[in-house]
Order: structure tokens, then sequence, then C-alpha cells
């Protein structure tokens, strides 16, 4: 926040950086767990894969201090205005965080379970996806860094292409898995996967709310843009023509 | 209107092209200021403020020193009428009259407008008798009327537990505490309608101001309450409106919800968060 007026107790003002700087560390950490989970999936490289789980406790820790701090902040500073809700909103975001780093950590377990097989098919789409979370988290750490609405709208936005090539990554891998059943425990494990990465594209879409209203004052509305159409497919093989799929949609 | 309302916030004149109500709560409105200028000799100290007091609802009054908000309460009881050399112009409106005209009996317009000052200021006289004096300037009560009378305001005060058994005792022996509540006890036994409250806590000690804020809470269903205060905390405990001043001019207003976790004006989320130099 590009502040004009100088505060008067420099302390709080250095505590209020210093909670700032601890989410954008925390946020740092998770964007490089998300990278190696990802590189992890789509090398089926096992040294990634242990190098994600094994951040976790660091992420954890972090997830504490703020948490410890903020309490700290709320007792002793009894903020109002702007900054209220920057320390409301840091305790919100570092659960967020938080769970990024366990979705990143469990795409990195699932990764070493599917290095045990051989796929029939490309990860195309999935890198695809991994590749646009990647991007809207990055943003989101810039955004709570910057303090910056702006950003936090662009992450708000992006999450509809994320959800969207999410439904169609179930709709693929529940059609390998109807031509070969042979497919199924590494298709149901990269559903999970896929399932995951949807899920941290929605806590940085939360985050990006939350930075919203702290740099603002004002809440996003209340619909954000969902296009994970998945929780509601069918799809079935026709007796006719096998080879298709439909999906059917419903709201 | 006038050239000068150039020169006035945002906020300002936004009330006064009717853009937004001059009071940020729902409610009757009891007292009404307009436009109102206030000078201390050659020096403006007031510029244009318009707001409302709801009836029944406490306004709470923030900015730095100097800024305004004891001088508003000032003009609001007519007290600035003991000094020569300081004048108001614009209109403050009491159920719809104006209490600035000349016309006005003052000691009439300060029965109905009570005023508690930052320190306690007891009388050198006995606690019943602190009560009574006032009550005595403006209305004929029997032994037994007054007796109901004292014994009202001094509960009305939350204080009637404590002094029951004493009320003959001097009052200076009473805690800071106990003194500010008699004061408050003295000011709504001539039962008036509005209460003004400058700093009331600002020379007591934290059980105590919780006390007044309590009773300040009890009191906002019969009389409606303006608040000075330099305690942020307790504008945001006490008051159902809050209008914050700087120099002279009211900048913002709103609820006390709004103006503690989402200002409108740089200036007001400044102050509030501790940024004025």
């Amino acid at each position: 926040m590009a502040d004009i007026s100088q505060r008067i107790v420099k302390s709080y003002e250095q505590e209020l950086q210093r909670l700032r700087d601890l989410l954008v560390e925390m946020g740092g950490l998770v964007e490089s767990q998300l990278a190696t989970a990802i590189l992890a999936v789509v090398e089926l490289d096992i040294d990634a894969a242990t190098r994600t789980v094994e951040q976790d406790p660091a992420v954890d820790a972090l997830e504490r201090e703020v948490e410890s701090f903020v309490i700290r902040l709320l007792a002793l500073r009894q903020p109002v205005a702007g900054d209220l809700r920057q320390i409301v909103a840091a305790l919100k975001m570092t659960s967020d965080l938080e769970r990024i780093g366990d979705y990143a950590a469990n795409v990195a377990k699932r990764s070493i379970v599917l290095s045990q097989f051989s796929l029939p098919f490309k990860l195309g789409g999935l890198a695809h996806m991994a590749r646009l979370v990647q991007e809207s988290l990055k943003l989101t750490v810039d955004a709570i860094g910057d303090a910056d609405a702006d950003k936090a709208i662009q992450v708000w936005r992006s999450d509809q292409a994320v959800d969207d090539i999410y439904t169609a990554i179930f709709r693929e891998l529940v059609t390998y898995m109807m031509e070969d059943p042979r497919n199924i425990t590494p298709c149901t494990h990269l559903l999970f996967i896929a399932k995951n990465l949807e899920r941290i594209g929605d806590h940085a879409t939360n985050i990006a709310e939350t930075v919203h209203y702290a740099a603002t004052g004002e809440s996003l509305p209340e619909m954000r843009p969902k296009g994970d159409s998945a929780n509601y497919a069918v799809i079935r093989p026709r007796e006719e023509r096998p080879d298709t799929a439909t999906l059917g949609t419903d709201t | 209107m006038e050239q000068g309302s150039d020169t006035r916030t945002p906020a300002v004149r936004a009330v006064r092209a009717g853009m937004v109500p001059a009071a940020a709560v729902e409610g009757p409105t009891k007292l009404s200021i307009r436009n109102l200028d206030f000078f201390y000799g050659a020096n403006q100290a007031l510029k244009g403020i318009t707001l409302d007091l709801v009836d029944r609802r406490v306004t709470g009054m923030i900015g730095p020193s100097g800024c305004g908000k004891s001088t508003l309460l000032r003009v609001l009881n007519r007290m600035y009428d003991l000094y020569p050399g300081q004048r108001a112009t614009g209109e403050v409106l009491l159920d719809g009259e104006d209490i600035l005209a000349a016309s006005v009996d003052l000691n009439g317009l300060r029965s109905r407008i009570g005023m508690v000052f930052q320190k306690p200021t007891p009388f050198p006289m006995s606690i019943y008798d602190n009560i009574a004096f006032g009550v005595k300037l403006h209305e004929r009560l029997n032994r037994a009327e007054m007796d109901a009378r004292v014994e009202w305001s001094l509960t009305r005060a939350a204080l009637w537990a404590e002094v029951k058994d004493r009320l003959q005792t001097a009052a200076a022996g009473l805690s800071g505490g106990q003194q500010q509540r008699l004061c408050i006890a003295r000011t709504i036994a001539t039962r008036p309608e509005v209460i003004l409250l400058d700093e009331p806590t600002s020379a007591l000690d934290p059980i105590s101001t919780l006390k007044i804020e309590e009773l300040i809470d009890e009191l906002k269903q019969d009389f409606t309450i303006a608040i000075v205060t330099h305690n942020m905390q307790q504008a945001a405990r006490c008051a159902d409106q809050v209008a914050f001043f700087y120099l002279g001019e009211l900048v913002e207003m709103g609820p006390a919800a709004q103006i503690f976790t989402n200002p409108k004006q740089r200036r007001t989320q400044d102050y509030v968060t501790g940024r004025f130099g």
C-alpha cells in the first residue's frame, strides 16, 4: 500500500510490514511446492515429489507463526480500518496458503504412485492446467505482496479457465477408463491430481477476494466465475457408438 | 450557495448538495445542524458543519485536538454566549426550532440540552443536593417528589446502589468514577432531551470508563446523546454514528462500524489508524 502519510507509531508499521513479509515468504514457499509437484507429475520425477512433501512442515510452521502474530497484533494494537482489514485478511490468507501447500503435497504423493504405471496417453491437458494454476498462484502471491486489488481481480477472473480445463480433463480420463480397465488406477490418481489443482485454483481465488477486501474495503461479488461442472458430469458409453461420450450438466 | 462552499470537503459538499443524508443511521432527527460556522473572534473554528443527531442514538465525534468537536458541543447548548467575541452562524434546530436565535431562553435550553464535562465537577454539597440543585431551578417539587427524582436520576446513572446509604454526605468524598456518574445523574435529573458528553471518561480508570460506557448504552433508550472522545475504541464501542472532524470541518460521517472498518475518506483512515502528524 503506497502510504503517503507517516504512521506515528513506527514499531506498528514495522509489525505490519513483517506480517506482509511473512505472507509473501509463505506464498513463495507454496509457489515452489506447487512447481516441484507439477514437475513430479509431468516428468514423473520422484525426487521432485519428495522435495515437495518435505517442504510441508516449513509451510505449516509459517502458518502458525502468522496466526500467533495476528493474534498478538489484534490484542496489542487494536487495529481499525485498513490495518484491521489487512490483519484479519492475513489470518484468512495464511490458512488458504497452507491448504494450497497440502494440495501440492498430495499431487506430489500421487505422482509417486503414478510413476509405477506406463501410461498409454499423454498428460498434455493436465500440464496445461498445471501451468494455468501456477500462473494464477504467482499472480496471487504478487497481489498479496503489493496489496494490489487489480491483480486480485485478474486472479479472480482467471479461475474460470482452470475450471473449464478441469472439466475437460475429467471427461478425458473417464473415457480412458472406459476404454481399458487397466487405466482405472492411474486415471483415478490423475483425477485426484486434477481435482487438487482445481482446488488450488479455488484457494488462490479465495486469497484474491481477501486481498481485494483488505485493499479496498469492498467485497467482490458473491458469485465468482465458477466453471467447474465436473461435479455434475455424466459420462456414459452409448450402445450404438461406444467411442463417444456425452456430458450432461445441470445446476 | 456562497463561493466559500467550494473549499469544503467532498463529504460536506455532498451532504449540502443533498446527495447523502446528514445522518448515518436511520431514525427521526432530534437536533439538526445546518451549515454551521463558528468564530472565536476572527478565528473560524467551525466551517459549514451539517449533521444530524438522530433521536435516541449516540453520535460520536472524533478528531485531533483543535478540530472543533468540543466547540461544536459548546455551540449546541449556547455555552459560547458566556464569552464575548464568539459567534455562530447557520442553524441548529432542536425539534425544528432554531436554538441559535437571540430569543431563545438559555436556561430553558440548557435544561433540554444537558452537558457533562471532562473532569467531574460535583458541587461542594451533599450527594442529594447535587442532584436537587439543578431540578429546583426548573421545577417545584415537594419533598417526596424530589426524593423520587433523586433516586430516579441516581438509578439511571447506575450510582444509586453505591450511594443510597450516604446521600447526605459530601459528593467530594466519592471516587472519580462515582463523581462522574453523579454529574451524569445531575444532568439527567432535569430530564433533558439531549445529553452532550465532552470526553466524559478521560479522567477515569478503565473500569469506571466501562461503567460510563454501559451507562451511555442504557441512557440512549431515553436520550439523544453526543459524545466527544479522544478514545477511538470508545467511539467504536458507544456510538451508533461517528463524525470525524479535522481543522473545523466535518470530513466524514458514517455508521461506527463503517468508520472503523472502511472509512471512505483518506483523512479519516489516516486518523483512525494513527497516521496523522
